[in-house]
């Protein structure tokens, strides 16, 4: 089910009725009932998976918490039997038996989104592996379907998990209030992958009605609709079209694509994020924001801070640190101390940290070298501009203009232009077809289609174009407006009429601009294959 | 109190949006004035006099061949066409419940060339089909049975769903025809004075399968049950239409399905008709053969006249006051287009008056 | 303690020659360290001082300013 479906609006707004309506303490069993509908719906066998995700996580967290209480126990009754030694001791002994609960739940968990969504993928390069030998690959090559949403609600689970592990707050003991963590309906489609920490008081809270609430949180609602039906969808066609012929569409066609993609992906999901944020602020639900001005960064380290915000975070606090202070890295850096030079082993677990994640993250987006090859030139890019940094610095130290309002714009402008050109592995999904296209924008230069009518017939008419960029212009003011918090907020404390009146007419231009219905393909979110 | 004003401003939210966006539904429907006019052939019904003893339903072969002024001022047949482009015969059998809850004709006209359809069609046909209707059982059947995958129910309700993009496209009909259409038919036909002969009739290409659906055979055994529970006498024609082809297969299933149940059935496009009726191709249609203009439709009325009054009793009913005075004005309109038509080609050479 | 704490000032002036780690107490919140530095920074101090850092000890109020630092540093090696 897509957000855009009118079943989820109906189903949505009947579930807001009920909300309100029913006795707090029932609200969080409602939100199960509903996200369990929900999933049902894309399949039973779907259910199948997320039900296996919550029932192992549950009782293993249990069980590791059980364990973590027992050895304090233990612990606290020999206190004054064990010497020092001892005690460190045995708290190590009863911290890797812990870990070896955690690592079953990761294998568990992990491989069974290896085999759903990376099965096919590896069988089909260990296929080509033999080939290289002279034989034929012919290894069976599985091919499941992917369940709705996996690749977020299993990563928040698991993040959910290694906190416990690691003592960050008690675990949850009833295992209704965990299967809502899990399965919590709105971030099934694109996210965000929230922290238990953050998300699960407001879950089980059953917050009541509240006026300002709810009218800011269906203002973002439509607003995402509007960024998804009125220039996401509506684009899609013309990005469908770029990306489908290769061979006609060079040059100036691939920027063009690389340009609508960027759109694109943008308003489809930032949009659908803001319907989920949107959603959760009408039942009194906070959830983590994913996107902070991506387009607006001076460089990429900087955007990936403020682009798919949660997914970075995740990786940051649960692959990247683990990996960077895991002892074989520290004896790494020791040993290339000693052998390459302080400056070499200071920096080494960095860079192979930094590596690692991006081919994971590369990895995480899609089944597939393109995006592989995709995170690692982010981490090219990464590191290179890391290792530049006090170039930088003296740059700007020596050229004052450097240090204007414009320059920020010619940077962020930068930081967008490279950050589409690495989405075209997104785009045409082939490694050297990338390359290829990308080398098309440099030495092909048929501008004349800016202006010879061929951008008429890209399945945008004048109304459509008319229609883009109006919206991308208003994007850009609510963006530049927002630096200084949220402007539904602000609209609401200066006049509540007006804040009504914007309500009314956010959801007349989504019904008359929006691009749905006869004549428009009904796209799915392009994050939720993810 | 504040619960009573915050549920008071959600009310005032719902109304303005609902309010603005019924006015908004209004202007990007299409019009069907200027261009594609049988759009607002369903719709024309409700403004008639609902006195009919003869209902004609079916596609363009029924509002385009048979005139009801001719069978009116020949004979005092008061008479309608619940005819739509490509009307399928699902829609024909919800058209013909519709027209029930309003009166009860004494003979149902079937044209059967739409038995060729077993499937949902055309969205845009549908539309044009389903759209005029009023609110009824009958409209939400019609829509379940007519919609393409394509189509969502919901935008029949709400037609602005559908339309939202015409934003676009509007024309100065859209703002001129905003509060309702003038009419463009005469009891629901819809006339043309030119004429182009038919010369050049493709030839039929053979089928795989002359079987007609079992929807179709359904829909016409529910149509015949319907107009038995009301004692209404059920006519099933062809109408002399030279394309879109009528098969001798498709013919023989018919013949055989009137002779089994005792339901009359008129093939217009047999020999021994056309020579009854006159109607000749070199001058009686205006598109070359697939529709008749109004020599021809009137032709095709003056046989067709004879044979109800005959056959199924139907009385001279011109004196009566009330019918007068809606078929005057109907008459004076037809014949007033007819003219206008006429002039236009002799002016502009088409009927439209286009320079 | 304060061996510790010159030690560790040292590494940091190392990281970011403009900043005043003697007093800034934000040095996470305000985003002084990101993660580069902050890896950079674990693998100087366990060569330093000879202790492992875990992963789940890299929390910002571990790392906000010098004395942090020194803190958790003295509770791990004392552990």
């Amino acid at each position: 089910m897509l957000f855009t479906d009118s079943l989820f609006i109906f189903g949505l707004i009947l579930l807001f009725l009920l909300y309100f309506l029913i006795p707090q303490k029932y609200r969080w069993m409602l939100l199960l009932a509903a996200s369990i509908a929900f999933y049902a719906y894309s399949g039973w066998t779907n259910l199948l998976y997320i039900a296996a995700t919550a029932v192992s996580t549950f009782f293993i967290t249990r069980k590791i918490e059980k364990m973590a209480g027992a050895a304090k126990d233990e612990v606290s009754a020999h206190k004054s039997e064990w010497s020092r030694d001892e005690k460190k001791a045995f708290k190590e002994r009863a911290k890797k038996k812990r870990r070896r609960w955690l690592t079953l739940l990761l294998i568990f968990n992990f491989g069974m989104l290896a085999v759903i969504k990376y099965g096919a993928f590896t069988m089909q390069n260990v296929n080509s592996i033999i080939g290289w030998f002279g034989e034929h690959g012919t290894l069976p090559v599985p091919n499941f379907l992917l369940p709705m949403g996996i690749s977020f609600y299993l990563f928040q689970t698991m993040g959910y998990a290694i906190d416990v592990y690691r003592e960050k707050y008690p675990c949850e003991k009833n295992f209704g209030r965990l299967a809502l963590f899990v399965s919590f309906f709105p971030q099934l489609i694109q996210g965000p992958i929230s922290r238990y920490d953050d998300l699960a008081k407001g879950l089980y809270a059953g917050n009541g009605f509240d006026a300002e609430r709810v009218q800011l949180g269906v203002q973002r609602i439509l607003w995402g609709y509007f960024k998804k039906v009125a220039l996401a969808d509506r684009i899609l066609p013309a990005v469908t079209l770029l990306i489908s012929d290769p061979e006609q569409y060079q040059g100036m066609y691939a920027l063009l694509g690389m340009l609508y993609y960027t759109l694109q992906l943008y308003a489809d999901f930032t949009g659908g994020i803001d319907i989920t944020i949107g959603i959760g602020q009408v039942l009194g639900i906070p959830i983590a924001e994913n996107f902070q001005r991506p387009f607006f960064s001076k460089n990429i380290t900087e955007y990936w801070r403020r682009w798919h915000i949660t997914l970075g975070t995740w990786f940051k606090d649960y692959l990247f640190y683990p990996i960077s202070v895991a002892q074989p890295m520290l004896k790494l850096s020791k040993w290339s101390r000693e052998k390459l030079g302080k400056n070499i082993g200071k920096y080494l677990p960095v860079y192979v940290s930094t590596i690692v994640v991006w081919f994971v993250t590369g990895l995480w987006h899609g089944a597939a070298w393109n995006f592989i090859v995709w995170g690692l030139m982010n981490a090219v890019i990464i590191l290179i501009s890391e290792r530049c940094t006090p170039l930088y610095s003296r740059f700007h130290k020596k050229f004052a203009w450097s240090n204007t309002h414009a320059y920020d714009g010619f940077q962020a402008i930068r930081t967008t232009l490279m950050m589409g050109c690495l989405r075209m592995f997104d785009c045409y999904r082939d490694v050297p077809l990338t390359f290829k296209m990308f080398g098309t924008m440099f030495y092909k230069w048929n501008v004349h289609v800016f202006w010879d009518g061929s951008l008429m017939q890209l399945k945008l008419t004048a109304a459509d174009y008319g229609v883009l960029l109006a919206g991308t212009v208003i994007l850009f003011i609510a963006s530049l407006l927002g630096r200084k918090g949220s402007v539904r907020k602000r609209i609401w404390d200066r006049s509540r009429v007006l804040s009504c009146c914007m309500t009314v007419t956010l959801l007349l231009i989504v019904l008359i601009f929006g691009a749905y219905g006869i004549g428009y393909d009904s796209s799915q979110f392009i994050y939720n294959q993810f | 109190m504040a619960n009573k004003k915050v549920l008071f401003s959600g009310l005032a939210m719902v109304l303005t949006a609902g309010v603005l966006l019924a006015a908004y539904q209004r202007l990007v429907q299409p019009k069907y004035m200027s261009d594609v006019v049988e759009g607002n052939l369903i719709a024309d019904y409700y403004n008639s006099g609902k006195d009919h003893d003869v209902l004609f339903i079916g596609d363009c072969e029924c509002y385009e061949n048979f005139s009801p002024v001719k069978l009116w001022e020949q004979y005092g047949i008061s008479s309608y066409i619940r005819g739509s482009a490509q009307q399928l015969i699902w829609q024909s059998y919800y058209l013909l419940e519709d027209t029930l809850r309003y009166e009860k004709p004494k003979v149902v006209v079937f044209n059967v060339l739409s038995m060729k359809y077993g499937e949902p069609q055309n969205e845009a046909y549908n539309r044009m089909s389903i759209e005029g209707m009023k609110w009824s059982g009958a409209k939400i059947n019609n829509i379940k049975a007519s919609m393409t995958e394509e189509e969502s129910a919901l935008s029949y309700v709400f037609p602005v769903l559908r339309y939202h993009s015409r934003w676009s496209e509007l024309t100065a009909d859209d703002f001129r025809y905003y509060f309702g259409a003038e009419p463009n038919f005469f009891s629901g036909y819809y006339l043309r004075a030119d004429a182009k002969a038919a010369e050049n009739v493709p030839n039929p290409t053979p089928l795989t399968d002359y079987a007609f659906s079992d929807t179709c055979w359904d829909y016409l055994g529910k149509m015949m049950q319907l107009c038995a529970e009301n004692h209404i006498q059920l006519v099933l024609v062809k109408a002399p239409s030279l394309y879109p082809f009528w098969y001798d297969e498709w013919d023989q299933q018919i013949t055989d399905y009137a002779s089994k149940y005792h339901l009359p059935y008129l093939n217009f496009l047999n020999e021994d008709k056309l020579e009854a009726t006159g109607i000749d191709f070199e001058t009686d249609t205006y598109d070359g053969g697939l529709h008749l203009n109004v020599y021809g439709a009137e032709k095709l009325a003056d046989w067709f006249g004879g044979y109800l009054t005959e056959k199924f009793d139907l009385q001279d009913r011109s004196h009566e006051p009330q019918l007068q005075a809606e078929w005057n004005d109907i008459c004076a309109r037809y014949h007033a287009e007819v003219d206008r038509q006429l002039q236009n080609l002799e002016q502009y050479g088409n009927v439209k008056g286009e320079a | 303690m304060n061996e510790i704490r010159e030690t560790i000032l040292e590494i940091l002036q190392d990281l970011h020659e403009d900043v005043d780690f003697e007093n800034e107490d934000k040095l996470i919140d305000k985003k002084i360290l990101d993660s580069f530095d902050i890896v950079t920074l674990i693998s100087e101090l366990s060569n330093e001082f000879d202790v492992t850092i875990p992963a789940d000890k890299i929390i910002p109020e571990n790392f906000n300013s010098a004395d942090a630092l020194a803190e958790m540093i003295a509770a791990l090696e004392d552990e």
